[in-house]
């Protein structure tokens, strides 16, 4: 049964953590048309400076999710403004800058933080493990569940109780519209993008507990991001959320059960959301 | 404006050119390569044969992404493909170059194909971002499938080809050379003699407006299906040559960095130039070699450098590019041109 | 073949006489039933459409009447939501905008733009690829025909608005088809090209069926026999094309949206 039901739980705390990182993406694309291929560095420079600033004390436990966060947000600000530089170009030309910041952003981090897989130093009391209904779990991984748990909760509220997110969901749905209303939507692209590299931050800090961070992390968030934006619906959140939850249980359980399987498990699903998805034409090459 | 005779003729004149353009760039890189060859220097025989399949690799990149108006990073699932074919019949002991080169066009085939029924329905960022995933997936594939990959430790130690059963295996340096530059000019030549002409009309009207070209009975996704799978044939073939160059293979080979290479280099030359393309691929390898030497171990530094400023300092960026490339004989002439009759802009409001 | 005919109840029923509507099934094209919504918007909802050979329909009504979403369902562009579409007796709802195209049924656009990056006369011949082997007429003669021939050399893009509508015109007569759907052909016209537009409009073959959605009543008045008014996605009234001007509902459904005077143009 421990077989089944931890990997279980740790795929509902994956999901979760991929669902903060995919939000973003799948928002920004949905939005303003911006594919973020720099998403998973952001995610990735989140983890490194998390695992770098928590030194096994509290106060830089919060200080390295909150640098985490602040440093996926300047990472989103800097990619607002390249591509707002673009904005005539189309999204292609945005998609390859991206594309460009995401090498050069893999290379920095790997100069700066080395090739090894990096681990934060976490306080004691989160080391350890409970026993919870008869099972054995570890702690960091309960808190992870938690903090994650409590994110989306205040992502939903945010992006459904307040103007601003209603103004974000509005761009997805009808930029004509909210430009109509006196918004410039490209500002919405901007803090659509820094949000998304907040978040992005954020999923990279809380990740490193349990995976750790090393070079292949931004390929690997970037990807499974990605399986979550198609699947779930281009641009849309609670997609993307469902989509994360089943990818995360996919993950996990897939890599502990049968580990060579577990990448062809997620494009295999991809695939068969994609087939089964009708496609309308591009808009644009006529009424 | 001018008589019909005067159209008919520039027509004619224009059309030369278009045609010529290509084959002096062939004849532009025979003499290349023969320079190299000439050269007394075995290592800069190696290091101008080793670029070469990446050059097909982007060739094939430049059909998908300037021809069909696919940017895709997964042309490397066909050239893995075709490398990984080559290498196992060469260790199983197959060791003719043209079965080579038809079992890895095969395989190419099969694998874009395949991937293409899945991927062509798609446009623009969404299929770069799917094709992303294909990149990832081949790396992963190659990493995994140790049987037939060798695992990441790769495959060694790999037989050299033979033109002809009796001739010795082509491993010196300077055979090599001229035997991977005839075949990669010759598959970039077959690649431009079928995309020229109608096909190549074709190509251009579904890329400039499918709801058009849909509407005059023209079978948009079965077009840019065949485009991908031809270029599949040729990504294999591609794969072949890195085998016959480097003897060796590792899952790092076909990995996302020779993708995002093959892309770049596709940015750079000119999405819908094959040649352009092909030579782009080796100012990338060049200056990659050249300043790597210089920044060991900080290729994907340079390579990300080098796409942010392609994507900045190319007027209109790549998609522009396509386009411009496609007319610019025509544009040069006449840059615009505004008609005696009529306004430029509807007078009457449209309904939605 | 399911043929419900749901009455709609802020529609009014068709006064098609049944020996057209009996011809349209027989050798054209009909539409059953279709419904098609933006959430909860409805943009068209409409029992039945025909047009038989020889038939030129017109489809007038005020902006968001729902006349394009009609068109591009009976093209192929847009799929219908629910509904069935036949052609020569065949069901054809499920058939893409390439098959119905060689199957006969060809169209220009509201905004067109043909191929830019091409010539006038590669756009041409691009329209009638599926008939090079067997051409109605040459593409140097449809582009003579839509008095484009001096063009036929630059590159579409250079082309202004009114010859871009001409262009697409040629290269949907270019695809010889039996039924041929018109979305707003006169729009943005000047006087000259509208007096050719009519020209070779009123010069196509008499088995050719025609579609035909136009804000111009002047126009709808020199080629439809046949006019039908859409309001808010369904049909406000039809009938022959003099009655129905001459309906003073009409009149005052152009002048009570305020928005739109091409009915007095």
């Amino acid at each position: 049964m421990d077989a089944y039901l931890i990997p279980a739980v740790d795929g509902v705390a994956y999901g979760l953590l991929l669902a903060i990182a995919a939000a973003g993406l799948t928002v920004a694309f949905g939005a303003g048309g911006v594919l973020n291929l720099a998403h998973g560095t952001l995610i990735a420079a989140g983890g490194y400076v998390a695992a770098a600033t928590s030194s096994g004390t509290w106060p830089s436990l919060a200080a390295a999710v909150a640098l985490a966060a602040g440093v996926g947000a300047a990472g989103g600000g800097v990619l607002a403004a390249a591509t707002a530089a673009l904005q005539g170009r189309g999204h292609l030309d945005q998609a390859l800058l991206t594309f460009g910041v995401a090498l050069v952003g893999a290379d920095l981090l790997t100069a700066a933080y080395g090739s090894d897989t990096l681990r934060p130093r976490l306080p004691e009391v989160l080391e350890a493990t409970v026993r919870i209904a008869g099972h054995r779990y570890p702690v960091d991984r309960l808190a992870v569940l938690g903090v994650a748990v409590a994110v989306v909760a205040a992502g939903y509220v945010v992006l459904h109780r307040t103007r601003a997110g209603r103004l974000i969901r509005a761009t997805v749905d009808d930029r004509a519209m909210v430009a109509g209303i006196g918004v410039n939507p490209r500002l919405v692209d901007a803090a659509v993008l820094v949000a998304a590299g907040a978040l992005a931050g954020l999923a990279g800090a809380l990740t490193t507990p349990i995976l750790g961070v090393g070079p292949h992390t931004a390929d690997t968030a970037l990807l499974l991001s990605l399986i979550i934006v198609v699947c779930g619906g281009l641009g849309s959140v609670p997609g993307a959320l469902t989509a994360a939850l089943a990818v995360g249980v996919v993950q996990t359980v897939g890599v502990t059960s049968f580990p060579a399987l577990a990448p062809y498990l997620l494009i295999g699903a991809m695939a068969v959301v994609l087939l089964a998805r009708r496609t309308s034409l591009p808009a644009g090459a006529s009424a | 404006m001018s008589g019909p005779q005067h159209h008919i003729s520039a027509t004619v004149v224009r059309a030369l050119a278009r045609r010529a353009q290509p084959w002096s760039a062939f004849g532009l890189a025979a003499a290349v390569v023969g320079a190299v060859a000439v050269s007394p220097d075995p290592y800069l025989h190696a290091t101008a044969a080793r670029m070469l399949p990446l050059a097909v690799l982007t060739v094939s990149v430049a059909v998908v992404t300037g021809h069909a108006g696919l940017p895709t990073l997964g042309q490397v699932a066909p050239y893995a493909a075709g490398a990984y074919a080559t290498a196992r019949l060469a260790l199983a002991g197959t060791d003719l170059a043209l079965l080579h080169l038809l079992a890895a066009a095969g395989a190419g085939a099969v694998t874009a194909g395949a991937l293409g029924a899945l991927l062509v329905r798609y446009r623009a960022t969404v299929f770069l971002m799917l094709s992303l995933a294909v990149a990832e997936l081949t790396a992963i594939t190659a990493a995994q499938w140790r049987t037939v990959s060798g695992g990441t430790d790769g495959l060694a130690g790999i037989p050299a080809p033979r033109l002809l059963p009796g001739l010795p295996p082509l491993t010196a340096d300077r055979t090599v050379l001229l035997y991977t530059a005839a075949v990669a000019i010759a598959a970039t030549a077959a690649a431009i003699t079928l995309l020229d002409g109608d096909r190549r009309t074709l190509l251009a009207a579904v890329r400039a407006n499918e709801a058009r070209a849909s509407a005059s009975g023209h079978q948009v996704t079965a077009y840019l299906w065949t485009a991908h799978t031809g270029a599949g044939a040729l990504a294999g073939i591609g794969g072949a040559l890195l085998i016959h160059t480097h003897r060796w293979i590792t899952p790092a080979d076909v990995g996302f960095t020779t993708a995002a290479l093959a892309l770049l280099a596709v940015v750079i030359g000119g999405a819908t130039s094959l040649p352009g393309a092909a030579a782009a691929t080796v100012a990338v390898l060049a200056v990659r070699d050249v300043v790597g030497a210089s920044l060991p171990g900080h290729a994907p530094l340079l390579l990300g450098a080098l796409f942010v400023t392609a994507v900045y300092l190319l007027p209109g960026g790549l998609t522009a590019l396509s386009a411009r490339l496609a007319s610019l004989p025509i544009h040069r002439r006449r840059p615009t041109l505004h008609t005696p009759e009529g306004p430029d802009q509807p007078v009457t409001r449209s309904t939605p | 073949m399911r043929t419900v005919h749901r009455i709609d109840p802020d529609g009014v029923p068709s006064q098609r006489e049944p020996g057209d509507i009996d011809r349209a099934h027989g050798n054209g094209l009909v539409a059953t039933g279709l419904r098609h919504a933006y959430g909860q918007l409805t943009v068209l909802d409409l029992d039945t459409f025909t047009v038989a050979p020889g038939d030129r329909h017109a489809v007038i009504g005020p902006n968001g009447a729902g006349k394009s979403t009609l068109l591009n369902i009976l093209a192929g562009t847009t799929r219908t939501q629910t509904g069935t579409i036949t052609y020569n007796g065949q069901v054809v709802t499920r058939r893409g905008p390439a098959w119905r195209a060689r199957a006969g049924i060809g169209r220009t656009f509201q905004h067109p733009r043909v191929y830019p990056n091409l010539t006038v006369l590669d756009c041409v011949r691009m329209g009638g690829w599926h008939h090079r082997h067997q051409p109605e007429r040459t593409p140097l003669e449809a582009l003579d025909l839509v008095g484009l021939l001096g063009y036929a050399d630059y590159p579409a893009a250079a082309l202004s608005h009114g010859h871009r509508r001409m262009l697409d015109l040629a290269v949907a007569l270019a695809g010889q088809p039996r039924v041929l759907l018109l979305d707003e052909p006169a729009a943005g016209l000047t006087d000259t090209l509208t007096t050719r537009l009519l020209d070779i409009l009123g010069r196509l073959p008499g088995w050719m069926a025609v579609v035909l959605v136009e804000h111009h009543m002047d126009v709808v008045a020199a080629l439809a026999d046949w006019t039908t008014v859409l309001h808010h996605g369904h049909r406000h009234t039809d009938g022959p094309t003099d009655t129905v001007r001459a309906d003073p509902a009409v009149t005052a459904l152009y002048l009570g949206t305020g928005g739109d005077d091409a009915a007095h143009r």
